[in-house]
């Protein structure tokens, strides 16, 4: 695999179609160790479909999936591929809703995972100081205690990027994370994934342009399956081609 | 940030009400004069000893129901397994007591001119080896049931039809008198179990308090489970099965271990039930009745473990009275209780109105009953 080096996560000519449909059109791209890229593009262009086909949920028709230079992620399930370190938060918040925040956190800890492992567990010392870290990293100190059920929905937001950050992953894939917020929570979102990035490569997938524009990184904007154009934001928001398709409308 | 204990209040109190029963209840018939006001008819002893064995039998479903929301509709089967088990080691040990008066085949086999005893029913003349096949028969089911449906991700409805479909499949291959477990009638006309008379009163107290041993213990170990972290990834699996499976957790191994346990409780309480009620036929494996298991923990309250043993015994206490009172309507009342706990107290009487007094104390549950999927 010489032609996935040097990068983290490398997509080569990937397709996958549903019943005919092709959600997926010969997809290629590189995201490099540490680097953020911001995903854009319209309803419909597959942005979510990459995502499924990185984390396992989805098996392409064909292409290379490859990930930290020698893995193949096509031959792997999603459990195995989280273990490996490719986090991901979804569209809409997922949070388990019965458990405490803490516990939330807890349970997306790097570390156990097997039956018997978790049967017998006791929290540790360092496990509760991590919890304690990144209550703080996304603002939820007051909220420990509380039933993830009855956070606000930024809140929810915020504790599914905590729980990635739990994982303590290679890679982060995030889809809409600033959907349904303020302009402020929006502009704190979009620096607390900088922050994050650096030591993960991060792949944010939105709508959002303003929120695209405080992340400040290279763009990469799918349209019917496949890369329309790649570059910062200014350069692509040029492109004929992407405001024909996306922008202009 | 504390750990839920093992045993809280109302689990003491629970525990506490178990002993207490299984002193009172054998005194009240051993000890009392028949006659007094304190006096329980021995008929009395096996019914409780039958409703505790069913309360560990609700139980057993919630722990996956409640839990896990795997919602099994033939649970009635693996109860059913662990009760042949222990009916065949009840059937050797009539011995040559039997009206035919064979040393070694039971009545059946006789009846159906068999010559020797069929492999399956090799070491039953022994009782630990029964009770190590009331454990491992309906685990063994249950693992390898739960192997294939799991790793095939089949889940919610679909997974529940399944579950009706092998009880059904069970029932109907027990029916048959060649399969060697007595057909229609079952395994009955037992006589003692480690020698000790089961139509006297002594023995069926001795079942009651072990029915009220395996309860307690079936309690301890649920809550073992779900206290523990384990327990709180069958809740996550139970609410955001995606999630969990993204967090790098095998969601199959985790289902397929409660499912396992939960069918071997199921079979202890099978086990308890058969030499208190005297008979194991084929109609256990009936589909309804597996339904009716599910509607007992819908009623006392789903998620809450008490709920279920607290819905077993409401269940059945009610469904005695009426059927001593007025038999046809038994079923009626109890589609209509179904309806009614469903509409009104979707988290059953004891999610109703256990909170209500808990709540002021500040505790707060960890895993509360979501409604019926």
């Amino acid at each position: 695999m010489e032609f996935a080096r040097g990068s983290m996560l490398y997509l080569d000519d990937v397709s996958v179609s549903f019943d005919g449909f092709k959600a997926i059109n010969g997809l290629s791209l590189m995201l490099a160790p540490g680097e953020m890229r911001a995903v854009i593009g319209p309803n419909g262009a597959g942005k979510t479909t990459m995502m499924d086909i990185i984390t396992g949920k989805t098996r392409p028709d064909h292409g290379d999936v490859i990930f930290d230079q020698s893995i193949d992620l096509t031959r792997h399930d999603e459990t195995d591929i989280a273990r490996m370190g490719i986090g991901r938060k979804f569209q809409k918040p997922t949070v388990f809703e019965t458990h405490t925040v803490a516990d939330n956190l807890l349970l997306s800890l790097a570390g156990k995972r097997g039956v018997f492992e978790t049967l017998l567990a006791q929290i540790t010392g360092a496990e509760a100081r991590r919890i304690e870290e990144i209550l703080e990293t996304i603002r939820l100190e007051e909220r420990r205690d509380d039933l993830a059920a009855d956070l606000s929905h930024g809140q929810k937001q915020w504790l599914e990027i905590g729980m990635l950050l739990a994982q303590d992953p290679k890679v982060l894939l995030v889809d809409e994370p600033a959907a349904g917020m303020t302009d402020a929570e929006t502009m704190a979102t979009a620096d607390l994934l900088k922050r994050i990035a650096g030591e993960h490569t991060v792949m944010v997938v939105e709508h959002d342009m303003e929120f695209v524009r405080a992340l400040g990184v290279k763009v990469t904007v799918l349209n019917e399956g496949s890369v329309l154009a790649e570059g910062s934001l200014d350069h692509v928001s040029a492109d004929p081609h992407v405001i024909e398709s996306y922008l202009g409308r | 940030m504390k750990a839920d204990p093992l045993l809280d209040l109302k689990s003491k109190l629970f525990l506490a009400l178990l002993v207490a029963a299984a002193i009172v209840v054998p005194m009240a018939n051993l000890v009392a004069a028949p006659g007094s006001d304190f006096y329980l008819p021995s008929f009395a002893v096996a019914l409780f000893g039958k409703y505790l064995t069913y309360a560990l039998l609700a139980l057993s479903v919630d722990l996956i129901w409640g839990y896990c929301g795997i919602l099994s509709l033939g649970h009635g089967a693996f109860f059913a397994l662990g009760g042949y088990a222990m009916g065949m080691h009840l059937m050797r040990e009539i011995g040559p007591r039997g009206v035919y008066g064979d040393p070694v085949l039971p009545d059946f086999m006789v009846f159906l001119d068999w010559k020797e005893l069929p492999w399956f029913w090799w070491g039953f003349d022994q009782f630990w080896f029964a009770c190590l096949m009331v454990l491992l028969v309906p685990g063994g089911l249950a693992f390898v049931f739960g192997w294939l449906a799991f790793r095939s991700r089949v889940t919610g409805v679909y997974l529940s039809i399944i579950t009706q479909a092998m009880t059904y499949a069970l029932m109907l291959a027990f029916f048959r008198n060649d399969m060697g477990f007595g057909g229609n009638n079952g395994l009955t006309d037992f006589r003692d179990v480690l020698g000790f008379d089961l139509r006297s009163d002594a023995t069926r107290a001795g079942l009651f308090v072990a029915s009220a041993a395996a309860l307690g213990l079936g309690y301890l170990l649920a809550r073992r489970v779900t206290t523990s972290r384990a327990g709180k990834v069958l809740v996550s699996v139970r609410d955001a099965e995606a999630r969990a499976r993204f967090l790098g957790y095998r969601v199959e191994g985790y289902k397929l271990m409660v499912f396992t346990l939960s069918a071997m409780m199921a079979g202890v309480a099978g086990a308890l039930y058969v030499p208190q009620v005297g008979i194991i036929n084929p109609g256990e494996f009936s589909p309804a009745n597996s339904i009716e298991i599910v509607i007992w923990v819908a009623v006392g309250g789903r998620g809450l473990l008490l709920g279920a043993v607290l819905g077993a015994i409401l269940v059945n206490g009610a469904k005695t009275l009426l059927t001593g009172w007025v038999p046809e309507i038994w079923i009626f009342v109890l589609g209509l209780i179904f309806v009614l706990v469903t509409l009104f107290l979707p988290k059953g009487v004891l999610g109703a109105f256990g909170t209500l007094s808990w709540r002021s104390g500040g505790a707060r549950r960890g895993a509360s009953a979501q409604p019926a999927e």
